[in-house]
């Protein structure tokens, strides 16, 4: 791919932007509407809120390290493992991939920003008070949500602390967020992609966040049904989870699942899309199947709105309604493996080098691959009534949700970052970062399958005797994880003080595409003449 | 750097089996890794179902990986490998769609024969109604007159580390559901409030119990023994103190055993008549009382009567308990509606109720001296 770019008349404009529309200090970031300051500002807000919840995940280890009441009570420990589920799931993944779609989109189509700035801005920064409101739920009387993050009612309704109601509205500005975001990703791709930059020449990473889009637009609103019949359940009167009132609680799962299911690809279809970035750029090597990744992806997105009711398979479906949702669920493993096996065809025969991005990838796609043939066994029906509600599923969901989804926003930090920043990240830092996270990682997930499968129930703040060596291994390898974030948060400081060397416009080797054709750092405003995309 | 990437790889590998198996080898025996056989010939199905989706994945993954590290280790830039050029194979892509498309099949037909044995709960030799509650279960035998509650035994020192813990600890219940062996019984499964899930890794059985709504379930156990599980799905403060024991009889032990609980729980009916008519004293009612409170009440309400703000309510002090009596004995009887405060008139005997009543009225400075009676108790039942 080659553009051509008038260099001279985009630096003017530059600076033209900087002398009058830049503000300094908070007002910079309170104002801004600038695709590089929102995407700066979700990842942060992402970061911050993976180490918060990260820390609730801290004190759920400490409380399983071994059997017995030591250091929180039940009650609490609920609120923990449900806040610690909401946090990761729409305060750090979600906004990660927003944060990586807002600075890349642009850049990846040669577009000078995205469609909708100010609904841009708008939609960061109603994020931090819908956490500030599910947070300090926690200090009320009677605690936070305590019905874990999928508040199955009645639990949720009936049986909850008051404090539901903060959670409801909490869940509705997230929703809200997340749909101006996917809206503004829709017009920006559809609208503004460069001349030239036809749909099968864009990028898989804009290809796949362009269909997680559409899925948040189908899906969010569903979630927002799920949350006010919950509310008007338990604050109005009325009776849409409850029997007693002609409702049905097995209703609201199938609803909730028909939000949450979309919601499981919406955290990993995006990181499909990186990985199939970084490996092409490290392995020298064209990406192999193109076009078969964009239907693939494609594909499990249409997939994932027949398949919901897999997560209900022990609430007593009829049989023919499980034998459809197992064979639909299976039918997954189809597009997902093509995907995986384009990724091993493009390191086939490739010149690989094993820069820190490509390690992280490395290991998604192992580790993201052990979480799938889990995912593919949890989805036979007979024998899912015995891995369900286990940690066999814990351990199944933390594969492709932390060695998958945030994993891959690692391998997209460390790929992208000197691009932003124009300086080449703390290598030796960024090496201990990976190597202490996938051992730990392994340490604390791998054991899950064990006990789950020999009978641990999930979401139980104390356990039998049976389980105690497993969890004291799995509770140390979750410090150890927890610790190695902290290495990843001082990289992250030292390069946002643009510490380091400085690195070319390409900055890796084998690295192809628009955003490695402008300087680095990135400019303030990049292409704001649109290049030609051959 | 070529042996930095080796090294890389092999730790890779071994970190998919090394932590867990390095440290259970030498206890390897102690300790179940692997799903339950179980004592019914669909668990055993099941059991060989996961086995060989397990094995399937295994030899996929380990196709997966070793072409990769093939390639990270022959197709590395700093041995020298020059990129190829190929970027697309129809027919391999069409390949890799099909292959695994017909395993799938291969998976899928033996699984749909499974499911269907499993949910054909016709035809039963004895029927179990099971009615999970926050945080214990009832089992009614619908062919007999015997019906009662299953509780967590393990006592509260246990859990809180004063007292050592039990080889079943948090495993062990107050009165197990016993089951013939050798014959079907079907599990009629519901709840009086939130989901529960009614979960036997030796039947293979987890059913969903909701409330409002009946689900069924069976087994046919083959051998007698003492089988354990627990609620599976979150269900409140106490999910992980709500355990299942079954035991499993030789049906002739176990018509015994139902024909001796006929008698015991006939005669408890004819008892709490006889008690109606007696009095309790202050002493011995505060005795029972206390019993019953810590079995039935501390959970929410706390053992010191202060709940827990903004959940359980306290009783220590409460208007209810200090003043108002009738509604106080309301509450035990009928429940709070649209609360957690479940009706305790099927669960505790007349003179239970009175017993508790009289604790809570008298206990944690609420000192009002009320004595409330069995009579009372049943006065109020009927209405009068």
């Amino acid at each position: 791919m080659t553009t051509t770019t008038d260099d001279t008349q985009h630096d003017s404009h530059a600076d033209d932007h900087h002398e009058h529309h830049i503000p300094y200090g908070i007002k910079r970031w309170l104002y801004t509407t600038n695709h590089k300051d929102i995407g700066t500002l979700y990842l942060w807000f992402a970061f911050i809120m993976f180490l918060t919840g990260g820390a609730m995940a801290m004190v759920i280890r400490a409380e399983l390290f071994q059997p017995g009441l030591q250091i929180v009570e039940p009650h609490f420990f609920n609120q923990m493992t449900t806040v610690h589920g909401l946090i990761m799931v729409f305060g750090a993944v979600m906004p990660a991939f927003t944060g990586l779609a807002n600075w890349l989109i642009p850049m990846m189509i040669g577009a000078p920003d995205m469609a909708l700035p100010r609904m841009n801005n708008w939609s960061f920064w109603i994020l931090p008070f819908a956490f500030l409101i599910l947070l300090s739920s926690l200090f009320l009387e009677g605690g936070g949500p305590a019905f874990g993050w999928t508040f199955y009612a009645p639990l949720s309704t009936t049986y909850s602390a008051d404090s539901t109601a903060l959670f409801v509205f909490a869940v509705h500005i997230m929703g809200a967020s997340s749909i101006m975001g996917a809206i503004n990703v829709v017009v920006t791709i559809f609208n503004m992609r460069a001349p030239g930059m036809t749909w099968m020449k864009m990028p898989l990473f804009v290809w796949t966040w362009l269909i997680t889009a559409f899925l948040l637009i189908a899906v969010m609103p569903v979630l927002a049904g799920a949350v006010t019949m919950v509310l008007t359940d338990k604050f109005f009167g009325t009776s849409f989870f409850d029997a007693a009132g002609g409702g049905d609680p097995v209703m609201f799962q199938h609803i909730f699942w028909f939000f949450g299911h979309p919601e499981v690809y919406i955290m990993i279809l995006p990181a499909f899309g990186i990985i199939s970035q970084i490996i092409p750029t490290f392995a020298r090597k064209q990406l192999f199947g193109y076009a078969s990744m964009v239907y693939a992806t494609a594909s499990i997105a249409l997939l994932s709105f027949i398949v919901w009711a897999h997560h209900m398979f022990t609430t007593g479906m009829p049989v023919a309604a499980e034998l459809f949702f197992m064979f639909a669920t299976m039918l997954i493993s189809v597009p997902t493996g093509v995907k995986i096996f384009n990724w091993v065809a493009t390191m086939w025969r490739g010149s690989m080098t094993f820069e820190v991005p490509m390690l992280f990838a490395l290991a998604f796609i192992v580790l993201f691959t052990i979480g799938g043939l889990s995912g593919l066994m949890l989805a036979i029906t007979p024998v899912d009534f015995q891995y369900h509600d286990t940690y066999f599923v814990v351990a199944h969901f933390h594969y492709v949700l932390v060695t998958g989804a945030i994993f891959s926003i690692m391998a997209a930090v460390y790929y992208w970052l000197p691009k932003w920043t124009g300086k080449m990240f703390h290598i030796g830092l960024a090496k201990w970062h990976f190597w202490c996270s996938l051992v730990s990682v392994n340490v604390l997930f791998f054991p899950m399958h064990f006990v789950g499968l020999a009978g641990m129930p999930r979401r139980i703040p104390d356990y039998a005797l049976q389980f105690a060596d497993i969890n004291k291994w799995i509770s140390i390898g979750g410090f150890a994880f927890g610790l190695s974030q902290l290495i990843f948060l001082v990289l992250l400081i030292k390069a946002c003080k643009k510490q380091g060397e400085p690195v070319s416009n390409q900055v890796w080797e084998g690295a192809e595409g628009l955003e490695w054709e402008i300087p680095s750092p990135a400019p303030y405003h990049s292409f704001e003449t649109p290049p030609f995309v051959k | 750097m070529k042996n930095i990437l080796f090294k890389a790889g092999t730790m890779l590998l071994a970190l998919m089996t090394a932590p867990v198996f390095a440290d259970t080898k030498d206890k390897i025996e102690q300790y179940q890794l692997n799903m339950t056989k179980g004592v019914t010939d669909i668990s055993a199905d099941v059991y060989d179902m996961h086995m060989l989706m397990f094995v399937i994945c295994v030899v996929i993954g380990a196709g997966v990986f070793i072409a990769m590290f093939i390639s990270m280790y022959f197709h590395r830039k700093s041995r020298g490998a020059k990129p190829a050029n190929f970027h697309e194979n129809v027919k391999v892509e069409i390949a890799w769609t099909v292959i695994p498309f017909i395993i799938l099949i291969a998976m899928a037909v033996p699984a749909m024969n499974l499911l269907i044995d499993m949910e054909d709960a016709s035809e039963p030799d004895v029927t179990v109604l099971v009615t999970g509650s926050q945080w214990k279960w009832h089992y009614k035998y619908m062919d007999n007159d015997v019906e009662y509650y299953s509780k967590l035994a393990t006592q509260a020192d246990q859990i809180s580390g004063k007292l050592d813990k039990g080889v079943n600890y948090l495993l062990e219940v107050d009165r197990p559901l016993v089951v013939p062996t050798g014959q079907k019984v079907r599990f009629l499964i519901t709840s009086d409030d939130v989901i529960h899930s009614w979960w036997v890794p030796a039947f293979a059985i987890k059913q969903d119990a909701n409330p409002g709504f009946i689900n069924d379930a069976w087994a046919i156990a083959n051998e007698p023994g003492v089988y354990r599980g627990q609620c599976a799905e979150l269900c409140g403060k106490s999910h992980g103190f709500m355990p299942i024991v079954v035991v499993a009889k030789e049906p002739a032990e176990y018509d015994m055993w139902v024909s001796e609980q006929e008698a015991i729980q006939l005669e408890a009916k004819e008892k709490e008549q006889r008690l109606l008519s007696m009095n309790m004293t202050m002493d011995e009612s505060m005795l029972m009382g206390e019993k019953v409170y810590s079995a039935n009440c501390a959970a929410c309400h706390m053992p010191n009567g202060e709940g827990l703000p903004g959940v359980f309510p306290a009783l220590k002090g409460s208007q209810i308990a200090v003043a108002d009596e009738p509604k106080h004995i309301d509450i035990l009887i009928n429940g709070v509606p649209g609360s957690a405060m479940q009706s305790y008139a099927k669960q505790l005997t007349m003179s239970e109720i009175a017993a508790v009543v009289t604790y809570e009225r008298n206990a944690w400075g609420n000192d009002t001296g009320d004595l409330v009676q069995a009579k009372d108790i049943n006065s109020a039942m009927n209405g009068q």
